[in-house]
C-alpha cells in the first residue's frame, strides 16, 4: 500500500548524500551488483510444460484409478442396509396422527405411538439408529451462535452467568438455564425404542447402547460438567434452572453418572449442528451380540415413540433411520457416482484428446514443413 | 516549500551582512527569517498518530475496510470484527511502520545536519555554533571538505584568486567541481565590512540567482556590487580544493535552494492499476448485488419461516424497526461477503512492486563498468508498466548518441584540414578534404592561428586540478614545454598526449572540450585560467597570455557563446562561436556561402557543427559593451532579458573565420536496440534539438531509417518551398502524406494490427519545432484540432520520427499528443539531460541515462540507466516478465477469492439467509493472509514463463502482452468463470456428500463446521495447485512456498483444533479437523473435487497445446537448446493472447 502514499510522502531526506532515492535504488550506487543465481534471475529451475505428451497418460491414469475406486464405493454403498421411517405423523393414517395433532408443550402425560415396520433383509453387522429431522434449520445464525461453549466446558462463573449469545434462552425468571441457547432449549427429546415382533408372537425390545455416538473429543473434553469430578451433580448444578422446553433438568437427562449433565451423549449430538435443513443425527446404537444372529433379523417390528418433539408447526418431519455402516460411512451412492463419471470422464477425454492430438500433431507438421 | 507565498509580497530581501547597522547610523532592525533548521520529517512523535491515521485512510480501499470494519462493530454480523480488522491492522500497521522508519530516518538526518557544529565569525571571534542555530546575515566559515550549512554569498576564500571550488554532487549529482567567485574588491578583514545584500526572495531554481551588495565605506555613497549564481554556494555543495571560505547566509533552513527543490513528484499510476481498479468496481457490484440477492430473498422467505419455536429472536431483535433490521441485514451480508474485495491483494501487490524492483537493481547486466553504476529505480510502481510500452521518445545527444566529443575536422576560410592520424603530417595539419584535395590549398597561417586561437579562447572550459598543487602543475607544463623545445621538433600531437590525460578538463557542454583539445591537436595548448588572464600555449612553445573581460553565456535560445578578450597588445577582440543558423545572421556575409557548405556537408555526415566567427572592438565599442554589460549584470529584475540584449548588440557584424564538425558517436548497440524495440512492436520517435541533417544522419546510423523509408519532410525548409504562405503549405503537406502514409497503406487485418513491417514501403517522418508549433497552436482552433489528428495520423504510420529542433516544454507536448492520443498508448521517454526532463515526466515512464550532462535526468526518471543498450533489458525481459507477473497476480487474486467467497454465498441458500458463514472466522481471515498469500507472491516475483534470453532474442514475443494483453475484460470473464466454477464444484461436491453425513465409519455424523472445514480444504488445495500449474519456472522458492503454505495449512488446523482456546466464545472448530482426516469419505471427496475442479485447465493445455506456441517452441527448440522448455507460457496467456496475436 505503499506507494498509493508515496504522492504525500514527496518527502526528502536531507542526509549527506541527498538524492532521495526510492525503492531499494540509492544503496546500490555505485557497486557491482552482486553476481548471484537469485539475483540475476537464474535460480535454477524445474520448467514443466504441459504438453499432450505428459497430460494424455495422466487422464488414462485417472481414468483408471477413478473407475474402480467407483466401482468399489458405489458397491460398498449398495451393500449397506439402509431403513427409513417417517414418524411425523402428517397423514390421518400415521399412528402418531393424534400425537402430532394433539401436541401441548405443557401436556403432562406423554403421548406414545407404535409405529410398525417390515424389515426386508437381515442385518447383520453392528446397526446404527439414527433420527432425522426436515425443514429444521439447526444453521441458522441465530441458532447456531446460541450457545456457551465454556458453559458446556464447565467453567462455573459461566455457568452462572450464560454468555449473552444465549439469549433470549440465557436466563428464565432471574435464574440463569443450564445448559443455556437456542440450540440446547431445542434438544431432540422422542425416545424410540425398537420391539422386534418375533413370528413366534413374542415381542422382544432391541437392546440400544446409548453411548459412543458423540466424537470422543467431545465426550471427553470438549463438554464437561461442572464442579469436581463425581460430585453431585443436583448439587453442582443448584440455582440453575432447565431450559424452558426441557421436561428435566440436565442432571436428570440419564442415570448413568458418565453419560449425565453435560456429557451426556444425546446431548453432546445435538449440540453439534447440522449443516443443512434435512440432517440426522446418530440416536442409538445395536450392538451385535452373537456370530450367530443377524444384529436385527428379518421380519416385522415396532418402533415405539414418546412424541415430545413438536415439527409440524415448521412443516419439519420425523424420521427414524436403522442403518449399517461401511469404511466410507453410511449409505451414500454420490461417491462412488462421482468416481465413476469423472474416471469415465477423464478416460474418454483422454481418447479423444489421443485422437485429436494425432491429427492435429500431424497437421500442424504439415503446417511446419510447408512453410 | 510553503514560503513560496512570500514572493508575492515582496520582490527581494535585504541582509545586513554580519548582523551590523548599513549604513552605520541608522537603526538596525533585525530583520524575520526563518532559521537554518531542516524540516523534512513529516511527522513528530506526537501528530504520527493521528496525522498517519488520517492519511491512510484518505486512501479509498483502506476507508473502505475500516468501514466494513466499523459495520461489524456496530451492527450484529456473522463474522467477528477481528476477521476484517486484523487484515486491515496488519495493514495499516506495516504501512505505518513503515512509514514512522521512513520518518525517523528524516528526523535521524535532519538532526544530523541541524545539530552539525559550523563557525560563525561575530565580531571578529570565531563561534562554533550548531548549524541549526545559523541566522540570515551570519558570516560563516567553512573549511576544505565541508559541507556548506546553508545558501552563503562567498566573501572571502584562502585562494588568492578569490574563487574556490564546489561539488555539488548532492545537490545535482554533478561531481565535477565548479568554481564559484568571491564579491569582489571587499575588505580583508570581514570584522570591519559593513554592507547589506538585497537579493531575490528564494526560489528553487539552483542557477538563478540575483542580488545586489552595497558596501559602505566611510559613510561614502556605498558600492554597489552584483550578485549572481557564481557567487552563492549552496546548501548541500561541498567545498574542495579550497582551504577555507567565508559566507555570509542569505538563504537558511527550508528556504534554502536545496529544501526548495525538494518537491514529491506527481504520482504515476500504472495500466494495470488502472485495470485493478475496473475489476474492484465489477467485484463491489457483483458484491452488491449479492448481498442485495440474499437480503431479499431472506425477507421473502422469513415471510414463511418467520420465528420457529426452536429459534426465537432476542426481544432487540424483536424490538428493531422493520427498515432498520433490513438495512442492517444488507450490512451483515455485505460484511459476509466482503472478503471478496481482498485487502490483501493491495498488500501483495505492493510487495510485489517494492521487491520485485529490485531484480532491476541488482541486474549485473545493467552495471556500467566505465561509471561504477548500475541501474537505478526512483519508482516501483511502474515496473509493469515498462512491458506495455508503445511509444519510446528519445532524445539524440546522449541518448542515442555517446555525447562523447571528437574533434573530426574543421574549416577555415572554406579550407578543410582534417586531423589524420599523422600520416601526411603538415604543420600538424593535414589536408585530406575531397574536392578541395587536389589544390591542395591552405588558408593562410594568420587566419588559421586566429581560428585556433578563438578556439582556444572561446569557451567556459576549466582546469581540472589534480591533486599535486598548482605551483607544480605550472612546473609540469614548463617542462613539458622544455621537453618539447628540447625535442626541436613542432608540436606533436603524440607528444601532447601525457598532458592531455593529466590535465583534466572540465566544461558544460562536452563540445567544448573536444575543440579545447582539437586545437591542442593543431598546437595550440590552453593552459588555464588564472586571475582573469587566460593562458595559452603557441605553436612556437610561447605562452600568450589574454585578459579576459567578459563571458557573454551560452543560452539555448540565442544558441553560441562568446568572450572578450584583451591581448597583450592591448586589441580587444571578441570570439564568438554557435550553430550555423545563429551564427549567419551575425556575421559579414562575405565568407558565409563558403563556410556554409562545409557545414552542411558536415550535417549530413553525422557531425555536430559550431561556426567560429570573431570581431575586434576598439575601444569605444568595448567602453559601451562593458558599461552595458555591468549594467545589465546589476539589474535586479529581468536581468535575463537585459542580458540578452546585451549580448545581441555585442555579437554583431562578426566575422567568420571557419567552422568545426565534432563528431558525436553513437551509443554502444545503439542500431541494435532500436531494431529490437521496432522489432517489439513500439515505435521510436526522436525527439531533438539538434538540427535536421544530423539528426538525420544519427537515424540512419542507428538504424530507425532504412535505405528504402521513404522520408516524409515537414519542416521550415519544406513549408517555403512552395512560395505560398506557410499555413496553406502546411495544410496541403499534411494532406499529402496523410494521403501516402495513411490512406494508401495498405488496408491492416485484424489480427496484426501491430505488425506494420509487413507493409513493403516504410515512411519516416520529419518534422522541426517550428513546423510543430504550427500544427498545435494553429490560428484557428478546428484546424489546429484537425492538423493534430492528421499529423498523428500520419506518425502512427511511420515507422519511425524525427523531431528535430525541438525546445524542451515542445517534447513534453509532442509525449502529451501522442499520450492522449486515441487508445491512450503507453509512452516511455528516454533521456540523459536537463533538456529532457519535461518530457521524462510527461510520458507514463521516464528513464534517465546516467550520461554526462548531469544528473537531472536521473533524478526526475522513474528509473535509471547507464547506457542506452540497456534498455531493451528493460524492457523487453524485466517489463515482459513484471507485467505477466503483476497480471497473473491480479487475476489469480481475484479468482481465489472469488471460489472463496462463492461457497459462502451458496451456504445462504441452505441455512435459511441468517448469514451463517461457511468457514470458521478463523479461516476467513487467515484464508488471504497465510494460506494464499505466499506462493501467489513467490509466483510473481520469480515466474519466467519464458526465461530471459528467449525474451532478448525474440523481441516479437513483446507484442504478445502489448496492449495490456493479460488483463482485457475477456480474459478477466475467464477467470472470473473459473472462479464460479471451483465455487460451484466446492459447495455442491460437499452438499452432495452431506446428503448423508454419517461420514465415520463408527456411525457419527459431522456438522456444519465439518461442512465448512471440507469445503474450505478443498479451496485452498485447489487454489494452490492451480497456480503451480500455472507456474512454469519452479525455482526452490516457489517449492518450498507452495509446498510449504499446504502444510502450513493442514498444521493449522491441527493446532487451531486441537486446543480449547481459553479466549474464544465457540470451540466450533475443536477436533473438526482431524476428524474430518478420519473420515475416508472426506479425503475421498477432497481428492475428486479437486481433480474435477483443475481438469479443464489441465484439458485447456491439451486443446491450446496445438496452436500458435506449439510451432513457435518446436522452432526455437531446434536453435536453442534452452529454450524449448522455456517458451511455454502460463496457459492463460496463450490461450488468449495467441487467439488474439497469432495468424497461423
Amino acid at each position: 500500500m505503499a506507494s498509493s502514499y508515496k504522492d504525500e510522502d514527496g518527502h526528502i531526506t536531507v542526509s549527506g548524500s541527498g538524492a532521495a532515492a526510492g525503492a531499494g535504488g540509492g544503496s546500490l550506487r555505485s557497486k557491482k551488483p552482486e553476481n548471484t543465481a537469485f539475483k540475476q534471475q537464474r535460480l535454477p529451475a524445474w520448467q514443466p510444460i504441459l504438453t499432450a505428451g505428459t497430460v494424455l497418460p495422466a487422464f488414462f491414469i485417472i481414468g483408471l484409478m477413478f473407475i474402480p475406486i467407483g466401482i468399489g464405493l458405489y458397491v460398498t454403498s449398495n451393500n449397506i442396509k439402509e431403513f427409513e421411517i417417517d414418524y411425523t405423523g402428517v397423514e390421518m393414517s400415521s399412528p402418531c396422527f393424534t400425537c402430532a395433532q394433539n401436541f401441548s408443550w405443557n401436556g403432562t402425560k406423554p403421548c406414545t405411538c407404535s409405529v410398525p415396520f417390515h424389515l426386508d433383509q437381515p442385518y447383520e453387522s453392528n446397526v446404527f439408529m439414527y433420527y432425522g429431522l426436515s425443514n429444521f434449520y439447526q444453521n441458522h445464525r441465530r441458532y447456531v451462535k446460541s450457545r456457551d461453549d465454556s458453559q458446556l466446558n464447565g467453567n462455573e462463573e459461566s455457568l452462572r452467568k450464560p454468555s449473552k449469545e444465549c439469549e433470549p434462552y440465557a436466563k428464565h425468571g432471574n435464574k440463569p438455564i443450564a445448559p443455556c441457547g437456542a440450540i440446547a432449549n431445542s434438544m431432540f427429546n422422542d425416545s424410540l425404542e425398537l420391539i422386534y415382533n418375533d413370528p413366534n408372537g413374542t415381542k422382544v425390545q432391541i437392546p440400544l447402547t446409548a453411548t459412543g455416538i458423540a466424537w470422543w473429543t467431545d465426550k471427553h473434553v470438549k463438554f464437561r460438567n461442572p464442579g469436581a469430578e463425581n460430585t453431585n451433580l443436583t448439587v453442582v448444578f443448584q440455582g440453575t434452572t432447565q431450559p424452558v422446553n426441557w421436561r428435566r433438568p440436565v442432571f436428570q437427562l440419564d442415570s448413568d453418572p458418565d453419560n449425565n449433565g453435560f456429557i451426556n451423549e444425546d446431548f453432546i449430538v445435538w449440540m453439534r449442528t447440522a449443516a443443512l435443513p434435512t440432517f440426522r443425527k446418530l440416536y442409538r446404537i445395536i450392538q451385535r451380540r452373537s456370530n450367530v444372529h443377524p444384529t436385527l433379523p428379518r421380519g416385522n417390528y415396532t418402533l415405539e415413540v414418546v412424541y415430545n418433539y413438536p415439527v409440524r408447526s415448521f412443516e419439519g418431519r420425523k424420521r427414524m433411520i436403522l442403518s449399517t455402516i461401511s469404511w466410507m460411512g453410511g449409505k451414500n451412492p454420490f461417491l462412488g457416482i462421482a468416481y465413476i463419471s469423472v474416471g469415465s470422464v477423464c478416460f474418454l477425454l483422454g481418447v479423444v484428446l489421443l485422437i485429436i492430438h494425432h491429427k492435429y500433431g500431424n497437421r500442424n507438421n504439415a503446417a511446419e514443413i510447408s512453410h | 516549500m510553503k514560503f513560496g507565498g512570500d514572493e508575492g509580497r515582496v520582490h527581494s530581501r535585504t541582509i545586513y551582512v554580519g548582523h551590523k547597522s548599513c549604513p552605520p547610523n541608522e537603526a538596525y532592525i533585525p530583520p524575520k527569517f526563518c532559521d537554518n533548521r531542516i524540516v523534512s520529517s513529516k511527522y513528530t512523535v506526537w501528530n504520527f498518530l493521528p496525522k498517519n491515521l488520517f492519511e491512510q485512510f484518505r486512501r479509498i480501499a483502506n476507508f473502505y475496510f475500516l468501514i466494513i470494519f466499523l459495520v461489524q462493530v456496530i451492527v450484529d454480523t456473522p463474522t467477528s470484527p477481528v476477521t476484517s480488522g486484523l487484515p486491515l491492522f496488519f495493514v495499516i500497521t506495516v504501512t505505518a511502520v513503515k512509514q514512522g522508519y521512513e520518518d525517523w530516518l528524516r528526523h535521524k538526518a535532519d538532526r544530523e545536519v541541524n545539530e552539525y557544529r559550523v563557525s560563525v565569525l561575530e565580531d571578529g571571534r570565531r563561534i562554533r555554533k550548531m548549524s541549526a542555530k545559523i541566522k540570515v546575515g551570519d558570516i560563516v566559515e567553512v573549511e576544505e571538505d565541508e559541507t556548506f550549512p546553508c545558501d552563503l554569498i562567498l566573501l572571502q576564500s584562502s585562494r588568492d584568486d578569490g574563487t574556490c571550488f564546489v561539488t555539488t554532487a548532492s545537490l545535482d549529482g554533478e561531481s565535477n567541481h565548479k568554481t564559484h567567485y568571491t564579491v569582489a574588491d571587499l575588505e580583508s578583514d570581514l570584522q570591519y565590512l559593513s554592507s547589506t545584500i538585497e537579493c531575490e526572495q528564494p526560489q528553487p531554481d539552483l542557477y538563478k540567482f540575483v542580488g545586489r551588495m552595497h558596501i559602505y565605506r566611510n559613510s561614502q555613497e556605498p558600492d554597489v556590487r552584483s550578485l549572481g549564481p557564481e557567487n552563492l554556494l549552496l546548501k548541500g555543495a561541498n567545498l574542495k580544493n579550497t582551504q577555507k571560505i567565508c559566507g555570509v547566509a542569505v538563504y537558511t533552513g527550508m528556504e534554502t535552494k536545496m529544501a526548495l527543490n525538494y518537491q514529491g513528484k506527481s504520482q504515476k499510476r500504472s495500466a494495470v492499476e488502472k485495470s485493478i481498479n475496473a475489476f474492484l468496481l465489477v467485484y463491489l457490484f457483483i458484491l452488491v448485488s449479492k448481498a442485495l440477492v440474499c437480503t431479499t430473498l431472506k425477507y421473502v422467505w422469513q415471510g414463511k419461516h418467520d420465528e420457529p419455536w426452536y429459534n426465537e429472536k432476542t426481544q432487540k431483535e424483536k424490538d428493531t424497526n422493520q427498515y432498520l433490521k433490513m438495512f442492517t441485514d444488507f450490512l451483515s451480508f455485505m460484511v459476509l461477503f466482503n472478503f471478496i474485495i481482498p485487502v490483501s491483494m493491495y498488500v501483495t501487490v505492493e510487495m510485489q512492486k517494492f521487491l520485485g524492483s529490485f531484480f532491476i537493481t541488482w541486474d549485473k547486466d545493467f552495471f556500467d563498468p566505465e561509471i561504477q553504476e548500475g541501474a537505478l529505480v526512483n519508482t516501483s510502481d511502474l515496473n509493469e508498466e515498462l512491458g506495455q510500452v508503445e511509444y519510446i521518445f528519445t532524445d539524440k545527444t546522449g541518448t542515442l548518441t555517446q555525447n562523447n566529443m571528437e574533434f573530426i575536422e574543421c574549416c577555415i576560410d572554406g579550407f578543410q584540414y582534417k586531423h589524420g592520424d599523422g600520416s601526411s603530417e603538415l604543420d600538424g595539419f593535414c589536408v585530406t578534404d575531397g574536392p578541395v584535395n587536389k589544390i591542395q590549398q591552405k588558408a593562410g597561417r594568420e587566419r588559421e592561428e586566429l581560428f585556433l586561437r578563438a578556439l582556444c579562447l572561446c569557451h567556459t572550459v576549466q582546469i581540472k586540478e589534480s591533486t599535486m598543487h598548482r605551483q607544480d602543475q605550472i612546473d609540469q607544463i614548463d617542462q613539458i614545454g622544455q621537453i618539447d623545445q628540447v625535442d626541436g621538433l613542432g608540436v606533436d600531437h603524440e607528444f601532447l598526449h601525457p598532458p592531455q590525460k593529466e590535465m583534466g578538463f572540465i566544461a558544460s557542454s562536452p563540445d567544448e572540450i573536444a575543440l579545447v583539445k582539437g586545437a591542442m591537436r593543431y598546437g595550440f595548448t590552453f593552459l588555464g585560467l588564472e586571475s582573469k588572464n587566460m593562458k595559452i600555449l603557441n605553436r612556437n612553445k610561447d605562452v600568450e597570455t589574454y585578459e579576459l573581460l567578459h563571458v557573454l553565456n551560452f543560452d539555448p535560445v540565442r544558441r553560441r557563446m562568446s568572450v572578450m578578450v584583451r591581448s597583450k597588445t592591448g586589441d580587444i577582440l571578441l570570439f564568438c562561436k554557435g550553430a550555423d543558423s545563429s551564427m549567419f545572421p551575425q556575421v559579414r556575409q562575405e565568407e558565409v556561402e563558403r563556410i556554409r557548405m562545409h557545414v552542411e556537408r558536415n550535417a549530413t555526415e553525422g557531425y555536430r557543427t559550431l561556426c567560429v566567427a570573431y570581431k575586434h572592438l576598439n575601444a569605444q565599442e568595448y567602453a559601451r559593451a562593458d558599461a552595458d554589460l555591468r549594467e545589465a549584470r546589476l539589474a535586479l529584475q529581468d536581468r535575463e532579458e537585459k542580458l540578452m540584449a546585451v549580448y545581441n548588440r555585442v555579437e554583431t557584424d562578426m566575422i567568420l573565420i571557419g567552422a568545426t564538425a565534432v563528431e558525436d558517436q553513437l551509443q554502444d548497440e545503439a542500431a541494435q536496440t532500436m531494431e529490437a524495440l521496432q522489432g517489439a512492436g513500439m515505435k521510436v520517435w526522436v525527439l531533438t534539438g539538434d538540427k535536421m541533417e544530423t539528426a538525420k544522419s544519427t537515424c540512419y546510423a542507428c538504424g530507425l531509417f532504412k535505405k528504402n523509408t521513404e522520408l516524409l519532410e515537414l519542416t521550415l525548409r519544406t513549408l517555403e518551398d512552395g512560395g505560398r504562405s506557410r499555413e496553406e503549405r502546411l495544410h496541403d503537406l499534411l494532406l499529402e502524406y496523410h494521403k501516402k502514409a495513411v490512406q494508401d497503406a495498405p488496408p491492416v487485418k485484424l489480427g496484426i494490427t501491430r505488425s506494420w513491417s509487413v507493409a513493403g514501403h516504410d515512411y519516416g517522418f520529419i518534422i522541426d519545432g517550428a513546423s510543430l508549433s504550427m500544427v498545435l497552436s494553429s490560428s484557428s482552433e478546428p484546424n489546429s484540432r484537425r492538423y493534430k489528428n492528421l499529423f498523428l495520423q500520419i506518425c502512427q504510420n511511420c515507422t519511425a520520427v524525427l523531431c528535430c529542433r525541438m525546445a524542451p516544454l515542445q517534447k513534453a507536448q509532442i509525449v502529451k499528443l501522442v499520450k492522449n492520443s486515441k487508445g491512450n498508448p503507453i509512452t516511455l521517454s528516454v533521456g540523459d539531460g536537463a533538456n529532457d526532463v519535461s518530457m521524462i515526466l510527461e510520458a507514463h515512464v521516464g528513464i534517465g541515462i546516467k550520461g554526462k550532462e548531469g544528473r537531472q535526468a536521473v533524478k526526475n526518471s522513474d528509473y535509471a540507466i547507464p547506457k542506452l543498450k540497456h534498455l531493451k533489458k528493460l524492457l523487453l525481459a524485466h517489463g515482459h516478465l513484471y507485467y505477466v507477473r503483476i497480471a497473473h497476480l491480479v487475476q489469480y487474486f481475484f479468482y481465489k477469492n472469488l471460489c472463496f467467497i462463492l461457497p459462502q454465498f451458496l451456504y445462504q441458500f441452505f441455512c435459511g439467509y441468517s448469514q451463517q458463514p461457511l468457514y470458521d472466522a478463523a479461516y476467513l481471515t487467515m484464508y488471504n493472509i497465510c494460506f494464499t498469500s505466499m506462493p501467489i507472491l513467490a509466483y510473481s516475483l520469480l515466474e519466467q514463463h519464458i526465461c530471459i534470453e528467449v525474451l532478448l532474442e525474440h523481441s516479437t514475443l513483446y507484442r504478445n502482452i502489448a496492449k495490456n494483453a493479460m488483463l482485457r475484460w475477456k480474459l478477466f470473464l475467464y477467470w472470473t468463470a473459473l472462479g464460479i466454477f471451483h465455487g460451484l464444484v466446492f459447495f455442491f461436491g460437499v452438499r452432495f456428500l452431506f446428503s448423508n453425513p454419517a461420514l465415520q465409519d463408527n456411525g457419527q455424523v459431522f456438522g456444519n463446521w465439518s461442512y465448512g472445514t471440507i469445503v474450505f480444504t478443498v479451496l485452498v488445495f485447489t487454489v494452490t495447485l492451480k497456480l503451480a500449474l500455472d507456474t512454469r519456472h519452479w525455482t526452490w522458492i516457489n517449492h518450498f512456498v507452495i509446498w510449504g503454505s499446504l502444510a502450513f495449512y493442514v498444521f493449522f488446523s491441527f493446532f487451531w483444533g486441537g486446543i480449547i482456546w481459553p479466549f474464544l466464545k465457540h470451540q466450533r472448530l475443536y477436533f473438526v479437523f482431524a476428524n474430518m482426516l478420519s473420515s475416508v469419505s472426506a479425503w475421498l471427496v477432497i481428492i475428486l473435487l479437486i481433480l474435477l475442479s483443475l481438469l479443464p485447465e489441465i484439458l485447456l493445455v491439451v486443446l491450446r497445446k496445438p496452436r500458435g506456441p506449439h510451432a513457435r517452441q518446436k522452432k526455437s527448440s531446434a536453435g536453442d537448446p534452452q529454450s524449448p522448455q522455456s517458451s511455454a507460457r502460463p496457459l492463460l496467456t496463450r490461450t488468449f493472447s495467441d487467439e488474439s496475436n497469432t495468424v497461423i
